[in-house]
């Protein structure tokens, strides 16, 4: 185990694969020279050389599309998008491509391919650098969503998502990239897809989060545990495709109580879904309704003040909690 | 003056050409009558004219060179070695089709023959043209990609962004607009500041070629030379056939836009008998055997659509099937 950053777990996930499979190539606009606008890159360009490490124009959807082809033609790119919100203008490549080509061509082509995108609100960068698009990939079959929570998470799912056969949309949250953790050294450590992390065991309520809201969801629970004595169970999904559902409709069986936490907006937001999963699963045994913490519906305003009430917050999850528990059926 | 055919081509090959412009044109035919049967449903875009295009430019590409193209598509397919009854049944959505009934007219894909599919969404084929070009060139492999598009695409951003990246990346695409003339009801007048669709590759420095698309031989030579060039120097080039669809859009169109004395113009050029009075002309072949060769192809195709109305559907399950790995 070695203490490092979210952002240097993914460089060494990156940098084991690119040593160990030289299928692997990594592009995206300013990854080389520049090292990624988030760093994440650093260093690769002086060891792996120019053929597969590479910058590419400012053209989002042909940035995918490249990728998509190079991956039918045998190898494993890994695409940095420079952040979620120009993953719009690739929406195209994504979805109309990306997700249909296994599928209707009847099989005959994969696509070992990842789009990466540092993504999420909370730096003040306004409306269009602010946004949490999880719902828009989640919603779509044919791609794989992975979004860690912690460092050892980044670099054993982003190991996962580049062995991985099939496409995968890999989110990354950008107040996240300093956040430190303890992570295996050994390079064959992965995590595999499909299977939600349980943060911190606990006995009266559930909350389901992932990324930067698992982080804050755990911060809740034990102020929480240490100011009211409320035992929270923290279930961090690692994927939300595949979805590990079996996991934290179990763990809101244990506890008959839940609160779904997600960053996006709250309209058509996955925390819907997640929500109805529970309702629909263990509605014998809930004691009460299932929360919502979400995204306001609104644009993100760039005003400090204005910008954290739109955001889920430790506070706000830690009232929903507390709502929960007094609530009752 | 037209070159001498057999300046160009064996006899066996140029016959070959006009076989395969038979069959498409005699699957395509067949595809009209099974549509009004209701044996084909869904969109159906015809490649009715263009078919000098899709034999000549494959004919003169290697068997290991990728080649996508859009959504009208069956031709290309057949031409490079797709079997009839295949695409027949994919057409008819059955469980026998290429694509397992599940990709139709638009999406047909044969891995085997590297034909790396026909695409729907206009234009979005050419980045992954780009992509399979470098895969191709970062494996050492000696094969170009080449990459089909209607005038309709080129004024789509992945047109301009592929154009610049494969020059960029300098990759061995050969870009293919098959021009003919209208994107749906609109004709390229009204839709392109610069009609001339060649003349744009200046701005990404890749060298370019007006031809004849519906003289199959011109065709076949400018592809020829085309492809040569892209792989000694593995750098794109970028050609423009000159062509015209006889039919609508799609089934759904009744083609009211075009008057019928431009229909008639380019009528006089179909490809087929054009070519089939080069051939009987050089006595490269006889009235009989060309007779013959139709037989060939109408009996293939009849026996394409027997196999699709035999063939199963394809399972319930099937549904969740070829999702992920
Ligand atoms: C992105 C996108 N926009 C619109 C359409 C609808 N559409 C289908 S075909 C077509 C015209 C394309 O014309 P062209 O590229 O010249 O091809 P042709 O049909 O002439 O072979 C349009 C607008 C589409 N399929 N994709
Ligand atoms: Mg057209």
């Amino acid at each position: 185990m070695s203490e490092m950053t979210y952002r240097d777990a993914l460089n060494l996930a990156l940098r084991e694969e690119l040593r160990r499979d030289p299928s692997v190539v990594v592009w995206g606009e300013d990854v080389a020279l520049y090292e990624g606008s988030f760093k994440v890159t650093r260093g690769l360009l002086a060891e792996f050389g120019e053929e597969r490490i590479r910058d590419t124009p400012i053209s989002e959807n042909t940035i995918v599309g490249v990728a998509i082809g190079a991956a039918m033609g045998g190898l494993r790119p890994v695409a940095e998008l420079m952040t979620v919100n120009f993953a719009l203008l690739a929406m195209d490549q994504i979805v109309n491509h990306m997700a249909k080509i296994r599928s209707m061509f009847g099989g005959q082509a994969s696509l070992p391919l990842v789009v990466r995108m540092p993504g999420g609100g909370g730096s003040q960068l306004a409306a269009q650098h602010s946004q949490s698009l999880e719902s828009y990939f989640m919603h779509c079959p044919g791609i794989r969503v992975a979004y860690p929570a912690t460092p050892a998470d980044a670099k054993g799912l982003l190991k996962t998502a580049i062995r991985d056969p099939n496409p995968v949309i890999f989110l990354e949250h950008e107040l996240l990239y300093n956040s430190k953790g303890e992570v295996p050294d050994d390079p064959e450590f992965t995590v595999p897809f499909g299977r939600a992390g349980i943060l911190r065991a606990g006995t009266d309520v559930t909350i389901v989060a992932y990324a930067r809201m698992a982080v804050l969801a755990l911060q809740a629970a034990e102020a929480l545990e240490k100011e009211a004595g409320i035992s929270c169970e923290v279930v961090d999904l690692r994927t939300l495709n595949p979805l590990d559902a079996e996991t934290f409709v179990a763990s809101a069986r244990k506890t008959g109580r839940a609160v779904v936490v997600e960053e996006c907006w709250r309209s058509a937001g996955l925390g819907g879904d997640l929500a109805h999963r529970i309702h629909e699963a263990c509605f014998d045994s809930l004691r009460a309704p299932v929360r919502r913490v979400a995204g306001l519906d609104v644009p993100m305003p760039y005003s400090r003040e204005l910008e954290k009430l739109c955001i889920p917050q430790v506070e706000s999850i830690a009232v929903a909690v507390r709502d929960v528990m007094t609530a009752s059926v | 003056m037209e070159a001498r055919l057999r300046a160009v081509l064996p006899d066996h090959d140029l016959v070959r050409l006009y076989e395969q412009m038979v069959l498409s044109r005699e699957f395509e035919e067949s595809c009209a009558e099974q549509y009004a049967k209701g044996h084909i449903t869904g969109f159906l875009h015809l490649y009715s004219g263009q078919e000098a295009v899709a034999a000549g430019a494959t004919a003169a590409l290697h068997k290991d060179d990728y080649i996508l193209s859009a959504y009208r598509e069956h031709a290309q397919a057949l031409v490079r070695g797709a079997e009839p009854k295949r695409v027949m049944s994919e057409l008819f959505g059955k469980a026998t089709g290429m694509c397992k009934g599940k990709g139709g007219s638009m999406h047909l894909f044969s891995a085997e023959l590297n034909f790396m599919g026909g695409y729907a969404i206009v234009g979005g084929q050419l980045p992954i043209a780009c992509g399979l070009a470098f895969s191709s060139r970062y494996r050492q492999e000696d094969r170009i990609t080449a990459c089909f598009f209607g005038d309709g695409a080129v004024n789509q951003g992945t047109f301009h962004e592929s154009l610049n990246w494969a020059r960029l990346w300098e990759l061995p695409v050969l870009f293919i607009c098959e021009n003919n003339f209208y994107g749906i009801g609109t004709e390229v007048h009204r839709s392109s500041a610069l009609p001339t669709v060649h003349k744009r590759t200046c701005g990404y420095d890749i060298p370019s070629e007006k031809v004849d698309g519906m003289d199959v031989l011109a065709v076949f030579k400018a592809v020829k030379y085309a492809a040569e060039k892209v792989r000694e120097s593995g750098r794109p080039y970028f050609i423009e056939a000159l062509t015209y669809r006889f039919r609508g859009h799609s089934m759904a169109d009744p083609a009211k836009y075009r008057s019928a004395a431009e229909h008639e113009v380019w009528k006089a050029r179909d490809p087929i008998p054009n070519y089939a009075r080069r051939l009987l002309a050089e006595g490269i072949a006889t009235e009989a055997q060309l007779a013959a060769i139709r037989d060939r192809c109408v009996a293939l195709v009849a026996e394409a659509v027997s196999f699709a109305e035999a063939s199963p559907w394809p399972a319930a399950d099937e549904v969740w099937e070829d999702i992920y790995v």
